[in-house]
């Protein structure tokens, strides 16, 4: 991380982040809703949210595309970020301390705590699960390239990862609500150094430093 | 027996039960294909494209008398020849009238998420409905028998509608009524059954040891029967298939994946309430902020060896 200190905020989320971020997340949900609508009967009046059935599936792989592409521009930038360590071991084996709000027993967490990598790894599994798969079902341009079984089994494997991604995201939206001010560093970008300091505290100690060592405002 | 063409005992993607106090007292609806009979003439085929306004472009010979070679979104039935060398030497022509069975259990019906797209009368016939068809093809997915064809102009999928229309008003289709040797015949199951019988009977007596009727269990019988002299290797005739089911892995996609996917989505967002509810919010306090201002102050303290790039 660059120095990101002004002040009394702390800059979380780069312009540039925060876009890719959003690209992808809006493309979610517009994919997952028109998704979910051919998954299940019960949600197929999300169609209407696209213009009908046939629109739903016409639009549906290329907004997957968008996430697809989205994430991987979004993983370039923080994927050295989210490489596991054995602290977030240690932290996963304390998930008690860690939904119960007892964040002073946790590790010293870096820049993403081992939930978010996690999360990212699960992301990324996901979405290339979807993409092999959803290009063997696309049927307007693809599907006729596959034999029947194939197809078969890449609809399964396409309805497991969407499955795994969409819940995994509900449990990432709910982690945003929950640690409060989380929303505003990913729509705003700062957050306030007493923030860091409590969820973040090794990645606080290195954003300090760089601000010290180099010179500048404060 | 023509209303039952319009009571509806399954739809597709359609989790209630269709209003289903009529049912089909006079018996349920088949046709009777009797490869021993046919001479590959094609009237079928023929009738087929002149009752349901379809014409096929011209192909090409593919050097087989199949023509077209395969089914498509505009040719509904296509006779297949298979030429069999029977173990004493002789040709055997094998040849089968395809197009779609009317499985009892459809698949394509199983695998369709649009609702009412696919319907099942209460005579047995399976239809598509194509204003209501969204263009996935995921009924050829679900199909054991490879009938369904989408066409590449109107992304809707198209198959035989076991002349439904003409059902409905107590006429038999229209391949039945062009059919020269009696090969075809239509009516209700009971008596297809007890037609094929007798027909069978006959074929025994002729040599034909292994002649049998083609109802296959594996998807609750069908609506398009065969008689075969083989009964015991349908695969002889042009690949239809021994055993065929839905597929497991269709099973799986549209039987169990479907519910427990959506509740433990539900689940997980119910959850997150209830810990919002229970524990609450994670937030910073003026504490964590003088505690950062001191951190902030002070030099760095002895940084953790963590890897950092």
């Amino acid at each position: 991380m660059s120095s990101n200190v002004s002040g009394d905020t702390i800059v979380r989320y780069t312009v540039g982040e925060r876009t890719h971020h959003w690209i992808v997340a809006l493309a979610f949900i517009l994919a997952a809703f028109s998704g979910l609508a051919m998954f299940h009967p019960a949600l197929f009046w999300l169609s209407d949210l696209f213009g009908g059935g046939p629109w739903t599936r016409v639009l549906h792989p290329f907004l997957g595309l968008v996430m697809v592409i989205g994430f991987v521009l979004l993983a370039a930038r923080v994927q050295s970020d989210n490489r596991m360590t054995p602290a977030d071991w240690q932290w996963l084996k304390q998930w008690r301390d860690v939904v119960n709000n007892r964040e002073e027993r946790l590790p010293e967490v870096g820049r993403f705590n081992a939930g978010q990598k996690l999360l990212f790894l699960v992301l990324a599994l996901c979405l290339a699960g979807l993409f092999l798969s959803g290009f063997v079902i696309w049927r307007a341009y693809f599907a006729f390239y596959f034999p029947i079984p194939v197809i078969r089994l890449a609809a399964l494997v396409h309805a497991v990862c969407a499955f795994v991604l969409i819940t995994a995201i509900i449990v990432h939206i709910y982690a945003g609500i929950w640690v409060k001010s989380s929303v505003s560093a990913i729509t705003r970008g700062t957050v306030s150094p007493g923030w860091a300091w409590k969820h973040h505290r090794a990645w606080f100690r290195e954003v300090i430093s760089a601000a010290r060592s180099r010179p500048g405002p404060n | 027996m023509p209303l039952q063409s319009l009571d509806i005992v399954r739809r597709s993607a359609t989790t209630l039960p269709p209003p289903g106090v009529r049912d089909a007292a006079t018996g349920q609806v088949a046709k009777l294909i009797d490869t021993t009979k046919c001479i590959g003439c094609k009237a079928c085929q023929v009738a087929c494209m002149e009752w349901n306004d379809l014409r096929d472009e011209i192909g090409t010979n593919v050097g087989v008398y199949d023509n077209p070679p395969d089914l498509t979104d505009k040719s509904w039935t296509v006779m297949r020849f298979a030429e069999y060398e029977n173990p004493n030497g002789n040709l055997e022509w094998l040849i089968r009238k395809d197009g779609c069975m009317h499985c009892e259990d459809p698949g394509c019906l199983k695998a369709c998420p649009a609702p009412g797209a696919i319907v099942q009368y209460a005579n047995g016939i399976v239809d598509f409905q194509e204003e209501n068809c969204i263009g996935c093809g995921y009924c050829i997915a679900g199909c054991p028998f490879d009938i369904p064809r989408i066409s590449k102009r109107d992304h809707k999928v198209y198959k035989c509608t076991l002349c439904s229309d003409r059902v409905a008003v107590g006429l038999e289709p229209a391949c039945i009524k062009a059919c020269p040797t009696g090969a075809l015949v239509f009516g209700t199951k009971e008596d297809m059954k007890e037609h094929a019988a007798d027909r069978i009977e006959d074929l025994k007596s002729r040599g034909f040891e292994n002649a049998g009727l083609y109802d296959p269990a594996g998807v609750g019988g069908t609506h398009v029967m065969y008689v075969l002299h083989h009964l015991d290797q349908p695969q002889l005739y042009s690949d239809l298939p021994k055993d065929p089911q839905i597929s497991p892995t269709v099973h799986l996609w549209k039987g169990v994946t479907k519910p427990v996917a959506l509740a433990v989505m539900g689940f997980t967002a119910l959850a997150g309430f209830f810990h919002f509810i229970r524990v609450g919010r994670n937030e910073t306090t003026e504490h964590d902020e003088e505690a950062a201002a001191k951190g902030q102050a002070q030099p760095t303290p002895p940084a953790k060896p963590e890897k950092r790039p």
